[in-house]
């Protein structure tokens, strides 16, 4: 009967249900979008750090991000890899670079270097061609989604990357650019032409370990053998690519302060109606207090009118998120769903959901029974 | 003799503080036998209500001892009183206090889930309640759906499907016609033949005294009064039963 008591409570007065509904839905959309807006953004800042096939990263002392760093000597390699425990440093070189499309215009790319051996970094999610086929002449790997801001239909086309000439041989898919600025995969000798480099520099050296070897051993051996560079672990160097694209400039911030006020006008919405709720139907939670029930046989009530507010709200909410981030998939930047935040929502829907009962919870327990015989 | 089932003693409630206290009820004796149907009548603000909330445990007194079958309320907290109230006590109210939400059946249910019992013993005996009210017709119908007579029939029958040994009732008849009134009474008068169960009614409707089997008087906070009738003069109205009258 808690059930029904508490269903038919909620369903009673619909426009007071559709506002309860709209308060939560609201609040979970602009959540999803805003969580999912991070989670696509963080997948786009570390995307090319995850799938380097790399423990350690040496870097230019200062590298703000994958992006945006220094480039290196040959002399690091041969001390890299007399350090203990190091199996493999393979270069990698990665910098914005001018695209010059093939109808005129010009737009930035990321041009990554990569000769792929192990222990390195190799385009990945190839829709068309092969990895390899980047080291045929010219040839380059674009991504796909990004075609029309290089101007180029697809494989087959060509352009130019700062005086070079280069020809699409293969495309990949989903390997997005927080810049907007289309990574680009070419061999290294190519990438260093086109940026100036001698054939020993480069931008990043990729530590590959032996087995058995601890990363923050061989780190800080490194570190004292290298001089001018900074050694960095994978999760390191993440998180200094995300705390300067998404705090440093401010874009995080603004993501989770979105994330952190929809949840706000989420629970306000829900905690007024579920109050006013509460206060309407003040007289048969004293009835049921007369006759007998406990206090938290009430609580139930209240805490199940809020649980199916949840339910109902979150179906609903997840329905239209779900339909925004199937719309956002092209965009420039895509919106995130992941299972993990799936369940983060439906508890936060809960949470917030509680946390409003608890104003209608403490109304009921100073509810005077004997109001019952003064009507 | 058989045992009371409310026996109440020197019972004192003060309502208020400080300067605005006031002391509705001033020492009030009374006894509920099983069997009887008591009617505790008297004026506006006498303290009848107070008297009710008190037998009824909702309200505990300033001073006095109250025992329910033999069960003493004193230092009692809100939780163990409710207790006592859904193992012993059924309560009738002036208006009639129905869920709108539940159906008749429904609103019965709850009472029992209340008290703990679930599923189809409640379904069966809430029907079983509404079928002795005379309401087995309308068992899905809501409370909107139903006369003012009906309502107070389902309050009854939430009230007696647990059968609680004391029956409470709060002007049953105030907001009823005349006809539905003393349909009413008339069903609070056959309950009452149960020799395991009192029942107290609060009233200030003269049209209900044919139905006592003793009657209560009350005013400024006392009891000043009590009507008794023999066993076999509680008669339909028409037939209102003589009355013998000795102050309390």
């Amino acid at each position: 009967m808690v059930l029904t008591l508490a269903f038919r409570n909620l369903f009673h007065d619909r426009i007071r249900l559709v506002v309860t509904l709209v308060g939560i839905l609201f609040s979970i959309v602009l959540v999803a979008v805003q969580l999912g807006l991070y989670l696509g953004a963080r997948k786009m800042i570390i995307g090319m750090i995850d799938n380097a096939n790399a423990e350690l990263w040496v870097t230019a002392f200062g590298a703000k991000s994958f992006e945006e760093a220094g480039s290196l000597d040959g002399r690091q390699r041969h001390i890299a890899l007399s350090v203990p425990g190091v199996a493999s440093v393979e270069p990698l070189v990665a910098s914005f670079n001018e695209w010059r499309k093939p109808d005129g215009g010009a737009t930035l790319s990321v041009v990554v270097g990569t000769d792929m051996p192990v222990g390195g970094l190799a385009p990945w999610n190839m829709i068309e061609g092969e990895p390899a086929d980047m080291f045929r002449p010219n040839a380059v790997i674009a991504e796909r989604t990004y075609l029309e801001n290089l101007g180029i239909k697809g494989v087959g086309d060509t352009a130019e990357i700062g005086a070079q000439r280069v020809k699409v041989v293969g495309l990949t898919e989903g390997i997005r650019s927080f810049t907007t600025a289309p990574y680009v995969f070419m061999p290294l000798a190519r990438a260093r032409a086109i940026m100036g480099m001698t054939e020993n520099q480069t931008t990043f050296y990729l530590v590959k370990l032996q087995p058995g070897a601890e990363a923050p051993i061989v780190q800080r051996a490194l570190q004292a053998r290298l001089s001018g560079v900074e050694v960095l672990t994978t999760t390191e160097f993440r998180d200094r690519s995300l705390a300067h694209w998404l705090f440093s400039t401010g874009a995080g911030v603004a993501l989770i302060g979105g994330a952190l006020l929809g949840t706000l006008v989420g629970t306000v919405i829900v905690a007024q109606t579920l109050y006013s709720s509460t206060k309407d139907h003040l007289n048969e939670f004293a009835t049921l207090r007369a006759l007998g029930s406990s206090s938290g046989y009430i609580h139930r009530v209240i805490l199940l009118q809020a649980a199916l507010s949840a339910g109902f709200g979150y179906a609903l909410g997840m329905t239209i998120a779900l339909i925004i981030i199937e719309a956002s998939k092209n965009s420039a930047l895509p919106i995130i769903m992941t299972p993990g935040l799936a369940a983060g929502l439906l508890a936060l829907t809960i949470f917030m959901c509680a946390i409003s009962a608890l104003a209608a919870i403490m109304k009921v327990t100073r509810i005077d029974p004997a109001m019952v015989f003064a009507r | 003799m058989t045992k009371p089932i409310l026996e109440a003693k020197g019972i004192v409630k003060e309502l208020g503080q400080g300067a605005g206290m006031v002391r509705a009820l001033k020492g009030v004796d009374i006894t509920l036998n099983p069997g009887e149907l008591t009617l505790l009548m008297g004026p506006s603000g006498s303290g009848k209500t107070t008297l009710l909330s008190i037998m009824g445990c909702i309200l505990t007194p300033t001073e006095g001892h109250l025992a329910i079958l033999g069960q003493s309320t004193a230092g009692m907290d809100a939780e163990e009183l409710a207790r006592l109230r859904r193992r012993h006590i059924g309560f009738v109210f002036q208006s009639y206090n129905l869920f709108p939400t539940l159906t008749a059946l429904e609103n019965v249910r709850l009472g029992l889930d209340v008290q703990g019992v679930h599923g189809s013993a409640a379904t069966e005996r809430a029907r079983a309640a509404l079928t002795s009210v005379g309401l087995a017709h309308r068992l899905r119908n809501y409370p909107r759906n139903l006369s003012g007579g009906e309502q107070q029939r389902v309050a009854v029958a939430r009230a007696i499907a647990g059968s609680p040994a004391l029956l409470l009732a709060d002007e049953p008849t105030a907001a009823l016609d005349a006809e539905n009134g003393q349909a009413v009474m008339a069903l609070l008068s056959e309950l009452a033949r149960d020799e395991s169960r009192a029942i107290l009614a609060v009233t200030h409707d003269n049209r209900t005294l044919p139905f006592a089997d003793r009657i209560v008087h009350i005013e400024d906070g006392r009891i000043v009064g009590e009507e008794r009738k023999t066993p076999d003069s509680r008669r339909p109205p028409a037939e209102a039963p003589r009355s013998k009258k000795k102050k309390a």
